[in-house]
C-alpha cells in the first residue's frame, strides 16, 4: 500500500470518528470561512498537496516562481523597510516632520498629499475649500517642492510619493528640485504610486479618462527609463481594492489585471518589458485573517510571475520578481475601543512579513477617528521593530511554507485569481472591465456582503459588534490648522505675481500642443515646472485636451 | 400607493472613498427607499438644488477627506437661504466625536460614525424624516 | 380640486423648482388632487419638443443626455431631464444613478433633472412620466429629455411619451445588431451608434441601415400610402419630398438612404457627433411639423394615453370592490367552470356603469 493509500485510509476513518463525536459535540459553526469568505477546512493534510511540485510550485526563494520570496535570504540579509506614510498641512511643516524622521535615522520618505493636490487643483480652486493640507501636504508650484525638501539632500534619501493622476507633474518638481540641489536625475531613487486604474475602482482620485492617463503612465516609463533610471515607475496598488471592500482573491486578481494592463500599454507604446518590468513594484492591504494574507502574497507572487514569462516572455529574472510595499487594513481598525486596533495591526504586519513584503506601514490605532497622532504613530513603529527583532519570524526564509493549510490556500487563491483574470481577459483587459463597471460592481458586492454579515453578527468585530462596552470619546486628535488653506492661497498669489508670467504662458502653451500630439509629456512638464507653472495650470491645460474621467456607477 | 422616502445620498469633498456611501445607498434601496445617488465631489450647492430638483426628504452626506467642518454647514445654510425646513440632513464618515455638537449645532441632524450599522441609519431615516 | 395643490400648480407654472418636484411626487403617490390639478396645465407654457433617449443598459443614455442638455442650453434653451430607473422588484426601492452623470447641470437654474423609479412599470417608464412631462411643459420647458430605462426588448412605451425618439446602441455588445430587433427598431426616429471610439461602430451603423432599408422597402411595398405617423409612412413621406435628416455623421462614405431614419454615430464621453444628433432631432421637429406628421403623431399619443388612463381608471375602481359580482368572485366563478371568461367581462363592466350611474 502507498504512503497516500495508507493516508487517505487513516484519513477517512478519521472522519468517521470525528463525525460521530460532532454528533455530540458540534462544532462552534455551521460553517467555517476566511477573513474574505472562502471555506475553510476541518483538516488540511499531505493529501490536500498531492498535486503539488514544489520545484514547479513553490521552488526556491529568489528563484521563480518567487513563491517563497523575491531574496535568498529574504530578512536574514536585510529587515524590509519600515516606512510611516506621512505629511500633512504646509510643505513647512512636513519638511520639519521629515528631518525629525530622518535625524531619527529612517532613510525613505513616504510623502501624502492633500486632496486638491492629488486630484490636480490648486489651493485656490473653489473646490479645495475645506481641504488644503487636511490629509497630506499642499503642493501648488515648484516653490512648495522647494520648501517641501529643504536640506533634505535627495541622493541620501528615497522618497515614496502617493501621487497618480498628477504623478508626471509632481515627478517633474521632485526632478526639478533635484536639480536645484545639484543632484542629478539618475541619482534620484523613489517610487510614485501613478496608478490610475485603481482610482477609477476604488480610491477615486482620478482626473483624465482612461486612455490619456495610459499615456501619461507610459510615457513616465519611457522617461525614466532613460533618465531616472533607479526610480520605481509605478506601485500597482490593491491596497485601496481591499479597503473598499474586495476579497483578498479579488484584490490580487484586480491588481495583477491592472498590472498586466500597464505592461500591455507600455509594451504597445514601444518598451522592452525588460526595460521596464524590473521598476513595476507593488502595494498590498493586510488583514486580520494571518493565514489567507500569508497566503495571499505568496499566490501574489507565483501568478505575477507567470504572466510576466509567460504572457509577456520577459528574460530578465527581475522582471519576474513581484516586490511589493504593506500597509495594514485601515478599514478593520474600529472608532471603538481604539486600542484594540494596536493588536489587529500587529497581527496584520505578522501576515505582511510572514508573506515576505519588501515594506511595511503599519497603521495607527487612532486612524479609523482621525489623522493619527504622533504618540501613535511611534507605537505603530513599535510593532513593527518587536516583529523584527524579538518574534524570531524575520530569522528564516517562508517560515510557513510547507504548511498544510496556508499550502492549500495559496493553491486556492491562485485559482481564484487565475479565473477572473481569465473573466478580465475575455471583457478586453481591465480598462474594459473598469469601463464595463466590472470590477466597480464586484468589489460592491463583496462589501455589502461584508457589512450584512456583520450586522447579522455572523462575522463579529470584537467592540464593534460584540464585547462591546461605553468609553470616553479619545482626546487629544492631531488638528490640521484651518488657516493652511489661507497660508496656501497667499503664497501662491505672491508667487504669481513674482513669476514671469509670460515664460509660464509659454510654457503651457508648448505643453498643450504636445498633449495634442504623440511626444512624450515629460520634457514639457518639466519646463512648465521649472518656470513656475502650477499644478492646477497644468492639469487644466491637460484637462483641456483630454477630458475629465466620469465615473461608471453600478449597484 | 404608499409614499417612498427619497434620500439624496452624496459625497462632499474631494475624497474618493465611496465604500460607505455605496453601501447606505444600497441598504437604503433594500429598506424601500429611493435613493438619489450623486457620487463624488459634489459641492454644497449642487447638493442642494438636487435635493430640491429630486424633492429629497432626506440627503446623507459622507465624507472621509476632513472638510465636514466646512462642507457640512454649507449644505444647511443654503437649505436655509432657500427657505426650506422640511429636509433631513445627516452625516457619516471619519468624523471626530468632538466635532459632533458643533454640527448638531449647525442643523447637522445625526453624525454616525465608522462601524454604524446600516439598520440603524434606516431607522433613523424612517423615524426622524420630517415630511410624513 | 384641493386648494393647496391648486396652489402648487400656480407656482409650477411659475417655474418655482420646489413646486414642480412636489407635483410630480404627488403624481407618483398617485394623489388624486394631484391629478385633477393637472387640469391646470391645460393652457399653459408651450408644447416642449420632448425627446425620448433609450437603449440598452450602459449604452451612454445619461452622458448622451448630459450633452444634450449642454447643447440646448447653448442655444438659450430651458430644459427638462426626466431619467428613470428600475425600481427594485423586491423591496421597492430603488437607486436613481441617471443624473450622476449630469450634475454638472445640477445648478444651472435653465436646467431641472428628476430622477424617477419605474415602481413595476414595464415600458422603460414610470406610470407618471406623461404627466411629468405636463407639468415641465407647463412651467416652461421647452426641450423635455426623457432617459429611459436600460431596455431590452420590449419596454417601448417612450413612443407614447415622446416626439422624437434617439435610439442609442453601441458596438461591442456581441451579437451587436440583435438587441435591436423585434418591435424597438420601429420606435427609433433617429437612431445613435454610440461609443463610436470603440471598434465595430461602422458595422454597427451598417447594420442599422440595411435592416431599416429592408423595413423601409417591405413596408412601403405593402402599404405605399402609410398612415404618415407610422415609421413607414414617415419614411415613405420624406422620401417622396426628398427632405432626409442626417446632416452629419457619415460613415465611410455611406450615408443615409433617402427617407430612412438617420443613423450617427456618437462619443458621448467627448461630445463628438452630439452637434450632428441635436442638428438631426431639429431636422426631425421641422419635417414632422412642416408635413403635419408631428401633429398627427401627438394626436396618436393622446388618444392612446386616453385609453390607458380609461381602462387603468375602470380596472382600479373595479378592482377596489368586493362581493357578489366582483372581479375576485367571478374570476372565481370562471375557473369553478360555472361562467366564461367572456361573459364575466361583460358582467364586469356592466356593474362598472350600474356603479358610475349610481
Ligand atoms: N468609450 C466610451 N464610453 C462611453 C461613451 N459614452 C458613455 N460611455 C461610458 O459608458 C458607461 C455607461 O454610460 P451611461 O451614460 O451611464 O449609460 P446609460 O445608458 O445611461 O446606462 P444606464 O442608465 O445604466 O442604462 C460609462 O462608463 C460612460 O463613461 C463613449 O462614447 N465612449
Ligand atoms: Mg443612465
Amino acid at each position: 500500500m502507498s504512503d497516500k493509500e495508507e493516508l487517505r485510509k487513516a484519513r477517512d476513518a478519521w472522519d468517521e470518528k470525528t463525525a460521530k463525536a460532532m454528533a455530540r459535540f458540534p462544532e462552534r459553526k455551521a460553517k467555517f470561512v476566511t477573513g474574505s469568505d472562502a471555506p475553510v477546512n476541518r483538516l488540511y493534510t499531505p493529501l490536500d498537496l498531492s498535486d503539488q511540485d514544489y520545484i514547479k510550485d513553490l521552488g526556491m526563494p529568489g528563484e521563480f516562481p518567487f513563491t517563497r520570496g523575491v531574496q535568498s535570504t529574504m530578512y536574514r540579509g536585510r529587515l524590509w523597510t519600515m516606512r510611516q506614510y506621512a505629511g500633512f498641512g504646509t510643505a513647512e511643516e512636513s519638511n520639519a516632520r521629515y528631518r525629525y524622521l530622518l535625524a531619527q535615522g529612517q532613510t525613505g520618505l513616504s510623502v501624502a498629499f492633500d486632496l486638491p493636490t492629488q486630484i490636480g487643483y490648486d489651493s485656490d480652486h473653489a473646490l479645495a475649500a475645506g481641504e488644503v493640507g487636511k490629509v497630506g501636504v499642499a503642493i501648488d508650484s515648484l516653490e512648495d517642492m522647494e520648501t517641501l525638501f529643504s536640506s533634505i539632500p535627495l541622493d541620501k534619501v528615497s522618497t515614496s510619493m502617493t501621487i497618480n493622476a498628477p504623478a508626471a507633474v509632481l515627478l517633474a518638481m521632485y526632478i526639478a528640485v533635484a536639480e536645484k540641489q545639484g543632484v542629478p536625475a539618475k541619482a534620484l531613487e523613489g517610487t510614485i504610486q501613478n496608478d490610475i486604474l485603481k482610482e477609477y475602482v476604488a480610491r477615486g482620485t482620478y482626473i483624465f479618462p482612461p486612455e490619456p492617463s495610459m499615456r501619461l503612465i507610459t510615457d513616465i516609463f519611457a522617461y525614466c527609463s532613460a533618465e531616472v533610471p533607479n526610480w520605481n515607475t509605478i506601485s500597482i496598488s490593491g491596497y485601496h481594492i481591499r479597503e473598499a471592500g474586495a476579497t483578498a482573491v479579488q484584490e490580487v486578481a484586480f491588481t495583477l489585471a491592472d498590472g498586466i494592463a500597464y505592461v500591455d500599454a507600455a509594451i504597445k507604446a514601444g518598451l522592452d518589458v525588460d526595460e521596464f518590468g524590473p521598476r513595476l513594484s507593488f502595494f498590498f492591504n493586510a488583514h486580520n485573517d494571518l493565514f489567507e494574507e500569508v497566503a495571499k502574497f505568496r499566490a501574489a507572487r507565483r501568478v505575477w510571475a507567470h504572466i510576466m514569462r509567460d504572457r509577456f516572455h520577459a528574460k530578465n529574472p527581475k522582471s519576474l520578481m513581484l516586490r511589493f510595499h504593506t500597509q495594514t487594513g485601515g478599514s478593520t481598525l474600529t472608532a471603538q475601543q481604539p486600542k484594540n486596533n494596536v493588536v489587529r495591526v500587529a497581527i496584520q504586519a505578522l501576515a505582511a512579513v510572514l508573506g515576505g513584503t519588501q515594506s511595511l506601514h503599519t497603521n495607527s490605532m487612532d486612524e479609523a477617528l482621525a489623522l493619527p497622532s504622533e504618540e501613535s504613530v511611534k507605537l505603530a513603529l513599535r510593532t513593527q521593530q518587536i516583529l523584527a527583532y524579538e518574534s524570531g519570524i524575520a530569522e528564516t526564509v517562508d517560515p510557513l511554507a510547507g504548511s498544510y493549510y496556508v499550502e492549500s490556500l495559496t493553491s486556492s487563491i491562485e485559482k481564484g485569481v487565475n479565473a477572473y483574470l481569465d473573466r478580465i481577459d475575455a471583457m478586453g483587459g481591465a480598462v474594459k472591465a473598469i469601463e464595463q463597471g466590472f470590477i466597480q460592481q464586484e468589489i460592491q458586492d463583496s462589501a455589502y456582503a461584508w457589512q450584512m454579515d456583520m450586522e447579522r453578527g455572523d462575522r463579529v468585530v470584537v467592540g464593534l459588534n460584540k464585547f462591546q462596552a461605553k468609553e470616553e470619546p479619545p482626546k487629544g486628535l492631531l488638528r490640521v490648522d484651518p488657516l493652511v488653506g489661507e497660508r496656501q492661497i497667499a503664497k501662491l498669489k505672491a508667487l504669481k505675481a513674482r513669476r514671469d508670467n509670460a515664460a509660464v504662458d509659454a510654457a503651457l502653451a508648448r505643453l498643450k500642443v504636445a498633449a495634442q500630439g504623440t511626444d512624450n509629456l515629460m520634457p514639457p512638464i518639466l519646463d512648465a515646472v521649472k518656470a513656475y507653472g502650477t499644478l492646477g495650470e497644468i492639469c487644466d491645460v491637460l484637462r483641456g485636451v483630454f477630458g475629465e474621467y466620469s465615473p461608471s456607477v453600478m449597484f | 400607493m404608499d409614499r417612498k422616502i427619497r434620500v439624496v445620498v452624496a459625497k462632499p469633498g474631494l475624497d474618493g472613498h465611496d465604500r460607505g456611501a455605496k453601501v447606505i445607498a444600497r441598504a437604503l434601496r433594500d429598506a424601500g427607499m429611493e435613493v438619489i445617488y450623486t457620487g463624488l465631489r459634489q459641492t454644497p450647492e449642487q447638493i442642494v438644488d438636487t435635493a430640491l430638483q429630486e424633492d429629497a426628504d432626506v440627503i446623507a452626506l459622507s465624507i472621509l477627506s476632513g472638510a465636514h467642518n466646512h462642507l457640512f454647514p454649507r449644505v444647511t445654510e443654503l437649505l436655509a437661504e432657500k427657505g426650506v425646513d422640511d429636509i433631513l440632513v445627516f452625516g457619516g464618515g471619519v468624523i471626530p466625536e468632538e466635532d459632533i455638537p458643533f454640527l448638531k449645532s449647525k442643523g447637522i441632524a445625526e453624525i454616525f460614525g465608522p462601524g454604524t450599522p446600516t439598520q440603524v441609519t434606516v431607522d433613523f431615516i424612517k423615524t426622524n424624516v420630517k415630511r410624513k | 380640486m384641493d386648494d393647496s395643490c391648486a396652489a402648487l400648480a400656480e407656482q409650477c407654472v411659475a417655474g418655482n423648482i420646489r413646486a414642480i418636484a412636489r407635483f410630480i411626487t404627488l403624481l407618483e403617490n398617485e394623489d388624486t388632487q394631484a391629478f385633477a390639478a393637472l387640469n391646470y396645465f391645460k393652457d399653459s407654457g408651450q408644447a416642449a419638443q420632448v425627446i425620448g433617449i433609450t437603449g440598452p443598459p450602459g449604452s451612454g443614455k445619461s452622458t448622451l443626455t448630459d450633452k444634450l442638455v449642454a447643447g440646448f442650453r447653448a442655444q438659450g434653451r430651458r430644459v427638462g431631464v426626466l431619467a428613470v430607473d428600475p425600481s427594485s422588484p423586491f423591496s421597492g426601492g430603488a437607486i436613481l444613478g441617471d443624473r450622476l452623470r449630469m450634475q454638472r447641470h445640477a445648478t444651472d437654474p435653465g436646467v431641472y433633472i428628476r430622477s424617477l423609479a419605474s415602481r413595476g412599470a414595464l415600458g422603460g417608464v414610470s406610470r407618471v412620466t406623461g404627466a411629468a412631462v405636463q407639468v415641465l411643459e407647463a412651467a416652461g420647458y421647452d426641450r423635455i429629455l426623457i432617459e429611459t430605462v436600460g431596455v431590452g426588448q420590449s419596454e417601448i412605451d417612450i413612443v407614447k411619451i415622446a416626439d422624437c425618439v434617439v435610439l442609442v446602441s453601441v458596438p461591442g455588445l456581441g451579437d451587436e445588431i440583435q438587441i435591436l430587433k423585434a418591435g424597438i427598431m420601429e420606435i427609433g426616429d433617429i437612431f445613435v451608434v454610440n461609443k463610436a471610439d470603440r471598434d465595430g461602430a461602422d458595422r454597427v451603423v451598417r447594420e442599422i441601415r440595411a435592416m431599416l432599408e429592408t423595413q423601409y422597402m417591405l413596408a412601403a411595398g405593402q402599404k405605399p400610402h402609410a398612415e404618415p405617423d407610422t415609421l413607414a409612412g414617415r419614411m415613405f413621406e420624406e422620401s417622396v419630398t426628398g427632405h432626409h435628416g442626417n446632416t452629419g455623421g457619415h460613415v465611410d462614405g455611406y450615408g443615409d438612404a433617402p427617407g430612412a431614419a438617420p443613423v450617427l454615430k456618437t462619443i458621448a464621453e467627448n461630445g463628438e457627433g452630439v452637434a450632428d444628433l441635436i442638428k438631426a432631432i431639429e431636422g426631425h421637429f421641422a419635417r414632422g411639423i412642416s408635413s403635419g406628421a408631428m401633429a398627427s403623431r401627438r394626436l396618436e399619443r393622446v388618444r392612446s394615453q386616453l385609453q390607458d388612463l380609461v381602462s387603468a381608471q375602470v380596472m382600479q375602481s373595479i378592482a377596489g370592490e368586493k362581493g357578489s359580482g366582483s372581479l375576485d368572485d367571478l374570476a372565481t366563478q370562471v375557473v369553478e367552470r360555472r361562467l366564461d371568461l367572456y361573459s364575466a367581462s361583460k358582467l364586469l363592466l356592466s356593474r362598472y356603469f350600474q356603479g358610475e350611474k349610481r
